[in-house]
């Protein structure tokens, strides 16, 4: 639920709320309640934490989010990378 | 022990303002965040001797020491006593960010100079645990289907489900079961790399797999049936009439699974060789000149 997500980390419902607004993160009504999506939260604990410790606006915090996701799927694609070296090494033998 | 320099750390002299201090350590802070820097340990480790270096220069009961006992910390004891009788009649005002920051991600030197922070922390924000990192060995036919194992890390069981199709060296992360947080705050995460040997006649590239299957040469020249086996079982092909050596085929969905997609595979290629007979008998012989005869 949204009012203990808020009450544990020190936020405002407000704060979330206008996360939403941003597009940052999504939030559902279930039995008329705000509740923040079990998969949405990891992403919502980090972006408290950039807006609380680093002072980091939604501008910024989306700018972030974009470019870590980006990282992410590089990453990715070293790893898918690597491996096909792997697989035209095994070839080679 | 190592002495460490925190305005070296900081990127300060040593005539540096507070409010010079505050504004490099929240540069450095913005730079280095673990947040900001997933995965990277020596970012971690240099975070952390950022928190620790701005934990001394913006207290300035602790920059006073620091700076008086420097590299010779270790005989400031009776400076520690007369800081902790001062603290208790006033509280300093400091900022301290979580990210993987715990109790014991203190340097020697700091705990050496400055004691331990229980006191401190308890009346300060909460802490994110460590994060863990664990290598899990799998074989290819174990990653073929998604599946659940038990991992013991750090003497505690716990349930994980592998998805199909996951890479060798693929990372992933199980929330919330890393170091306990310190002060109430969150645990840290597990991380998982899979290590996935392989343990099949199948090459694997991607989703896709591929195979080397020997035909015998007349099954080349004049087609025919042949039964191949598959990650799934044995499957029948058809071999076309005058099938050349190194003939590739494609067998869609006769792959891996792809990764978090259900019931998506990728392709199973089929590599052709061919094997030419040998050890001929005179009669097979003589065939194969009456052969290359009507050929020429």
């Amino acid at each position: 639920m949204l009012d203990e997500f808020c009450a544990s980390h020190g936020v405002e419902t407000s704060f979330i709320r206008l996360l939403e607004e941003h597009g940052l993160i999504e939030i559902i009504i279930i039995n008329q309640t705000l509740c923040v999506p079990t998969r949405e939260l990891p992403r919502l604990e980090q972006i408290v934490r950039l807006h609380q410790e680093l002072n980091i606006n939604l501008e910024g915090i989306d700018a972030i989010n974009n470019l870590l996701q980006r990282i992410e799927d590089m990453q990715d694609e070293i790893i898918k990378l690597r491996n096909k070296i792997s697989f035209y090494e095994e070839e080679d033998k | 022990m190592e002495f460490i320099d925190y305005y070296k750390v900081l990127g300060v002299d040593k005539n540096a303002t507070p409010e010079d201090i505050k504004k490099a350590y929240r540069k450095l802070a913005r730079k280095l965040h673990p947040d900001l820097n997933p995965n990277d340990k020596e970012a971690h480790k240099k975070f952390q001797q950022l928190n620790e270096a701005n934990e001394v220069l913006s207290d300035p009961e602790k920059r006073k020491k620091y700076d008086q006992y420097g590299k010779d910390w270790q005989q400031a004891e009776q400076f520690e006593n007369a800081r902790q009788s001062q603290q208790r009649s006033q509280g300093f005002r400091r900022e301290t960010f979580s990210g993987d920051f715990e109790e014991g991600d203190f340097s020697d030197f700091f705990r050496s100079m400055f004691g331990d922070m229980g006191d401190y922390r308890q009346r300060q924000t909460k802490f994110r645990g460590e994060d863990y990192n664990a290598e899990l060995q799998l074989n290819l036919t174990d990653v073929y289907r998604t599946h659940q194992q038990v991992l013991t890390v750090n003497g505690k069981n716990i349930r994980i489900t592998i998805p199909a199709g996951v890479e060798n060296r693929q990372k992933i992360k199980i929330k919330a079961h890393g170091a306990p947080g310190i002060n109430g705050g969150p645990n840290g995460d597990l991380y998982i790399t899979f290590h996935i040997a392989n343990n099949t006649k199948f090459k694997r590239d991607g989703n896709d797999l591929q195979t080397t299957v020997d035909i015998d040469l007349y099954t080349a020249v004049l087609g025919g049936e042949i039964t191949i086996d598959t990650l799934d079982g044995k499957v029948k092909l058809t071999v076309k009439p005058g099938t050349q050596n190194g003939t590739k085929i494609r067998l869609k969905g006769k792959g891996f699974p792809v990764y978090k997609k259900e019931g998506e595979f990728g392709d199973l290629i089929v590599i052709f060789q061919i094997k030419i007979p040998t050890n001929l008998t005179e009669k097979q012989k003589e065939l194969f000149e009456q052969l290359s005869k009507l050929s020429s």
